[in-house]
């Protein structure tokens, strides 16, 4: 490791060089084929910045925010995240970053089932270690802040998908994380739905000063963004600045501070 | 994150699985039922066993007449007369031995004002009640005079005083055996059943002398029907054993090589076999209700690992936003100890509640111990989580990725 680069990319909170990753897959005959999804990836994403990863289907755009959330390991290069090296850190200290450090939202939504929405909001603060009755206010605060607090009683399956999303943002929300990646976040929603989502996440980053990397593979989700990458078959294609930026300030406010 | 959360998600969890939760908690209620069912008749059984030899008597040896025939001995071979109140009297005298009592025994009719009876009759020595462990409930025995005398003086069982006098108190009443008036002197303290089954209440005892001259008759005067001997002490039951033996053979003049025309058995070895059988009837029993405890817990882990498997989705969910291992394995694990822990208690409940049953209805005797209780509910706490262990490590080891990927 060259000690120039460790030196100049003290700010930086993602880090990510020459990373790849493959899959080992076995096929008919009962052969190991190797399946090569990242390629040499070198990325670096500063605290406060908004990011959008582009990219075909199958391009490896899912992989690659699987490694960088900690869900996943690297075949080989070396990811640090706020300064430290991720393939160092033992299972619980990864848990422990998942927790504290990232917000996960995903495309599915992916929140506990027949869990009320005010439990699924107040669960990370239970693994944090925060007790039941104090999570549970934490939770409702939040609840009330992005427009929900009618529904905190309510199971996933009783929410609409725009109110399930805001469900799980609050959840990511709600150990205060400097990084939130958003898989596809708008990929189930329509058109105005996913228009409030971005918003939402456009006011977070800008008032909170909150990372954001999402994935999406439409141009209009896209243009919220600040910053543009795009993947191709396990390669960044491109990576640039986002000049015909969506700015909240045209927009009326969904998320008030 | 704290214990008592994940105690709470545990049991949202079991919660939300009521019907799942509740069959697999079946398998354990059985199997704990059963195991504390079973081991209270085992026990019960025990118990009456250790009653009933604490009853007869300690340190007993019954002699009879007639010699060890192959198929045991049996109280009853009344043809053979060769032993005589004098044998009992000779072995009353040796060292080892602290008393005797000759018995000869037939069945009687008694009356007293209209009522009838027909009953077992003992003729016997006053030794026989401190020997064969019997205690008044009022009165007296009869005496070493009333012996001497051949007096028409009676003791009665507690079933018979009952069947004759009902509420009233028999001592000092007169009764007639076959048609002869005999004074009650005594009546003695219930026993219940024998080993063998037989109602040890309905029984009169009277002066072997009386009931040789005047009851029972006798066409070889002096013989006896068996004797009890009690002796001084549990470790000298060998020896006195060998002193009876050679001491009858001499009195009965019986040649070297000869057969013994008497039989000495040892009631004290003959209990500790009745012991022993109990001991492995209970033990056996434990063993088929422990299989269907078992049987139980696999139960139990086959539905956490569906369990696993159908909430792959939700490990992945809680490892994303921050359960480490130990929380979902704690989680898991909890899960699986809580349906034993209540199936137990559930199971713990039924069987005492069983028990009982069976005792009203079966008329027997049922010990719960509180040493059961506990086996019982380590057992079950060993099975969940032993086969609670296993799904729960899988949950726990499971790569949040692949976890979230699980369709
Ligand atoms: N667990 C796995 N085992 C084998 N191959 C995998 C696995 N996960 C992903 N892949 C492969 O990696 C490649 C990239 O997948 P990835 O999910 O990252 O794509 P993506 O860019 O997110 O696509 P989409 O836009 O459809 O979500 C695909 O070719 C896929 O088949
Ligand atoms: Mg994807």
């Amino acid at each position: 490791m060259l000690s120039i680069q460790t030196n100049h990319v003290g700010h930086s909170l993602i880090r990510i060089e020459d990373l790849c990753k493959s899959y080992d897959l076995q096929d008919a005959s009962g052969n190991t084929i190797t399946n090569q999804v990242l390629f040499n990836i070198n990325l670096t994403i500063n605290q406060g910045e908004f990011v959008a990863i582009m990219g075909h289907s199958g391009s490896g755009k899912s992989t690659l925010m699987n490694i960088l959330g900690c869900l996943d390991t690297s075949t080989s290069g070396s990811y640090w995240l706020s300064e430290k090296n991720v393939a160092k850190l033992t299972n619980d200290e990864l848990a422990r970053i998942r927790n504290q450090k990232i917000g996960f939202v995903f495309q599915g939504f992916n929140l506990l089932k027949r869990v009320t929405a005010l439990d699924n909001v107040a669960t990370p603060l239970l693994y944090a270690g925060v007790g039941r009755s104090q999570s549970r206010k934490q939770a409702l605060e939040l609840l009330r802040r992005t427009g929900l607090e009618n529904f905190a009683m309510h199971q996933p399956n009783q929410l609409s998908g725009g109110q399930q999303q805001r469900v799980a943002i609050s959840r990511a929300l709600i150990n205060q994380p400097p990084l939130i990646l958003a898989d596809e976040p708008t990929g189930n929603l329509d058109t105005q739905t996913s228009r409030e989502i971005m918003l939402l996440f456009q006011q977070l980053n800008r008032d909170q000063g909150i990372t954001i990397v999402l994935v999406t593979h439409e141009d209009d989700i896209a243009a919220y963004a600040r910053r543009l990458i795009r993947l191709k078959d396990g390669h960044i294609i491109y990576d640039k600045n986002n000049n015909t930026n969506i700015s909240v300030d045209k927009l009326s406010r969904i998320f008030p501070a | 994150m704290n214990f008592l959360a994940i105690v709470g998600e545990a049991l949202r969890a079991l919660r939300q699985n009521r019907l799942r939760t509740g069959l697999t908690m079946l398998g354990m209620i059985i199997g704990v039922a059963a195991v504390v069912l079973m081991l209270s008749i085992g026990q019960g059984a025990q118990t009456k066993i250790n009653q009933t030899i604490a009853e007869m008597g300690s340190n007993l040896f019954i002699v009879v007449p007639g010699a060890t025939s192959s198929g045991g001995f049996s109280f009853g071979s009344g043809s053979i007369r060769t032993l005589t109140i004098h044998d009992a009297q000779a072995i009353a005298e040796l060292p080892t031995i602290s008393a005797t009592a000759p018995v000869i025994s037939g069945t009687a009719q008694l009356n007293y004002a209209a009522k009838n009876w027909s009953t077992l009759i003992t003729g016997t020595t006053p030794d026989y009640f401190s020997v064969g462990n019997w205690k008044i409930e009022s009165g007296t025995t009869f005496t070493e005079s009333d012996l001497r005398s051949a007096n028409r003086v009676v003791v009665l069982g507690s079933v018979t005083a009952q069947n004759l006098f009902g509420d009233e108190d028999p001592v000092g009443k007169t009764i007639r055996i076959t048609n002869r008036p005999f004074l009650v002197v005594g009546v003695l303290m219930a026993k219940g059943q024998s080993l063998t089954g037989r109602d040890q209440d309905d029984n009169i005892f009277i002066p072997i002398t009386t009931s040789e001259r005047q009851i029972t008759g006798n066409q070889f005067p002096g013989s006896i029907r068996l004797m009890l001997v009690q002796c001084k002490s549990a470790d000298e039951m060998d020896i006195a054993e060998i002193e009876i033996t050679q001491l009858l053979r001499q009195r009965h003049r019986i040649a070297k090589g000869k057969e013994n025309d008497f039989t000495v058995r040892n009631l004290t070895a003959l209990a500790d076999v009745a012991t022993g059988a109990a001991k492995v009837m209970s033990m056996v029993l434990g063993a088929i209700a422990s299989v269907s405890l078992l049987v139980g817990g696999i139960g139990i882990m086959n539905i956490m690992l569906v369990s696993v498997t159908e909430r792959t989705r939700e490990i992945g969910i809680r490892m994303a936003i921050g359960a480490n291992q130990r929380a979902i394995l704690t989680q898991f694990l909890l899960e699986a100890m809580m349906i034993c822990f209540m199936g137990g208690l559930i199971g713990l409940l039924l069987g005492i509640g069983g028990a009982w049953v069976v005792s009203q209805v079966a008329d027997m005797l049922i010990v719960i111990t509180l040493g059961m209780i506990g086996l019982a509910f380590l057992f079950a706490s060993a099975v969940g989580i032993f086969f609670g262990f296993y799904p729960a490590k899988k949950a726990a080891s499971l790569k949040p990725v692949d976890a979230l990927r699980y369709e």
